[in-house]
């Protein structure tokens, strides 16, 4: 139970990802993800699809990780793809006819594109920001993009905090509902038989010891951190101040260009490529 | 006769993975029958997977774990009764609380068996006067009480399934000395009314070499040391590498023996300490 969780997790290293500044790193998954949805034309997605593999070969972020994030996925993946190929119409002849079974050739292009879309987007979030990126790295980063949004005094610093606090009760509180799984079952609770109102109802004995540790956590941290004195973002300073380093601005401009570039290539079909090199020969 | 008995067991947690380790390595134990046997050892020894493996909430990944003569897991479909028949309270069991009144958690086990409503009741009872719950507090909600009082009524719903077998993970760890020999006390009485058999893992040498009857010393997933407690409390050297202790009085005497003012190394409890003192001073 609640084992194979990748979301959120955080695979140190030190790759040219995990050494990007994360604020950089926000704008670059910003940016990536136009790029993937933008991509249209067979040219676009090739291209949108080399850039995927550069983040994974830049990243560092082992094989086996990846197949295990896009896991849980395969269900919707799978969905989308057969929706749209199936229910696509095109004006082309139909590539296959079988009783009320009609496939375009347009549909199975845009089941692929859709399925390298999904995947893409899944893959890049993934490895630009949680892989690669501590979680307290990325709040920080957050806090200081938002900081802006101060001046119409909308409260950045506490809503970072929040996040950071969330992000690191996720393993513990699994940790906390493995043990009270495990003392209800003792008491020979049955989680696993019944209908589902039995097996609903069955969730009460968990659900409740659960929220009162949890909100009796809140409450010691809110003391703790009383007692260190902390009275949110004002005058704080941090204990790392994040650097852009050139190479970042590089790396960020470089990426922008590329999707540009997207945009063009976009306008670009790929018969005409096709045409445009045979004319070259 | 044995009640729990442990053969060749190994635990072995993420195998296949780089973190594989293993938590119990090929131990064998006995615990026997209407004792109470006293589970020590350094933290991360195995004995709170051993507590797991008492009840099937965790399978051996090889050996076999025997209820009376028989293997627990030969029927998996009878988990349930084997776990009616072994209590497990965890540590800090306060934590599992969860119905309106205290009266209502602790029928939850019972409920769970499937008992009939009277007999439910009488057992609720029962559980409560052993964990010394009044009659007042089985109406109040759990989280209305305190923390030692949250305990005695986790505790209580184990109690009323009646184990014969009851497996304790440190239930007196964090509360004052009354509470810890209240509830160390209750629990001796509900041995003795229904012949159960009780394992205690504590961390307290001095509780442990009150209560208990037979002492197993765990160091490292594996079981270092077996018998009664003089025997044990005898081989100080030893204890101390299974970085564990040895209860207050008997260090006194180990010193008092030093400087040769009296001869007996068995003391590990104040009422037989106090005997030998009085002798002492009567020969003096």
């Amino acid at each position: 139970m609640l084992k194979d969780v990748t979301f959120g997790q955080y695979f140190p290293g030190n790759s040219l990802l995990h050494r990007t500044d994360p604020r950089i790193k926000i704008i670059l998954l910003i940016e990536y993800l136009v790029l993937v949805l933008v991509a249209e034309s067979l040219p676009a997605v090739a291209l949108s699809l080399c850039f995927t593999a550069f983040l994974i070969a830049v990243s560092g972020v082992r094989f086996g990780i990846l197949i295990k994030s896009v896991k849980p996925l395969i269900f919707v993946l799978a969905f989308t793809a057969v929706i749209n190929l199936f229910f696509t119409k095109g004006e082309s002849e139909p590539l296959l006819e079988w009783k009320f079974i009609t496939v375009y050739s347009e549909g199975v292009r845009t089941a692929v594109t859709m399925l390298i879309r999904l995947l893409s987007m899944v893959l890049g979030s993934g490895i630009l920001i949680s892989f690669t990126t501590s979680p307290l790295e990325l709040t920080d980063a957050i806090e200081r993009l938002l900081k802006p949004l101060k001046a119409i005094k909308v409260p950045v610093h506490e809503f970072a905090m929040m996040m950071s606090i969330a992000l690191r009760f996720i393993p513990t509180l699994i940790e906390e509902t493995n043990k009270i799984i495990s003392a209800q079952k003792a008491r020979c609770a049955d989680f696993e038989s019944g209908n589902i109102i039995k097996r609903l109802k069955a969730l009460v004995p968990i659900l409740i010891p659960l929220f009162v540790s949890a909100i009796r956590r809140a409450e010691e941290l809110a003391d703790a951190m009383e007692c260190r004195c902390y009275r949110g973002g004002e005058g704080r300073t941090k204990l790392k101040v994040m650097k852009t380093r050139p190479t970042d601005f590089v790396f960020l401009a470089s990426v922008t260009l590329f999707t540009v570039a997207i945009f063009f290539v976009n306008m670009i079909e790929f018969s005409e490529v096709i045409a445009f090199c045979a004319d070259i020969f | 006769m044995n009640a729990l008995e442990f053969k060749n067991v190994s635990v072995v947690y993420g195998e296949g993975t780089p973190f594989k380790k293993a938590a119990l390595d090929n131990i064998s134990v006995c615990f026997p029958e209407k004792q109470i046997t006293g589970l020590i050892g350094h933290t991360g020894s195995g004995k709170s997977t051993l507590a797991s493996l008492a009840n099937g909430l965790l399978k051996p990944t090889s050996g076999e774990v025997l209820l009376f003569g028989e293997n627990i897991w030969a029927q998996k479909r009878e988990m349930k009764k084997i776990r009616s028949r072994v209590g497990l309270v965890f540590q800090y069991p306060e934590y599992q609380l969860f119905d309106e009144t205290v009266e209502a958690d602790i029928s939850f086990g019972p409920k769970n068996i499937g008992l009939s409503d009277e007999e439910i009741k009488k057992r609720v009872r029962l559980a409560a006067e052993f964990c010394g719950l009044s009659q007042k507090e089985l109406k109040r909600s759990p989280f209305e009480l305190s923390g030692g009082q949250k305990r005695r009524a986790a505790i209580a719903g184990v109690l009323a399934m009646r184990p014969e077998v009851l497996v304790l993970d440190e239930p007196a760890a964090g509360l004052d000395p009354k509470g810890r020999e209240e509830i160390l006390g209750g629990l001796t009485e509900y041995k003795n009314t229904y012949g159960a058999t009780l394992i205690i893992i504590s961390h307290s040498m001095e509780d442990v070499a009150r209560y208990s009857d037979n002492i197993v010393v765990m160091k490292e997933g594996e079981v270092y040391m077996q018998g009664a407690p003089e025997e044990i409390f005898m081989q100080a050297e030893k204890l101390f590498d299974a970085a564990l202790d040895l209860p207050q009085i008997t260090k006194l005497f180990i010193e008092l023996k030093k400087r040769s003012l009296c001869q007996s190394t068995d003391v590990y409890t104040v009422g037989y300490a106090k005997k030998e003192i009085e002798k002492i001073i009567k020969n003096a």
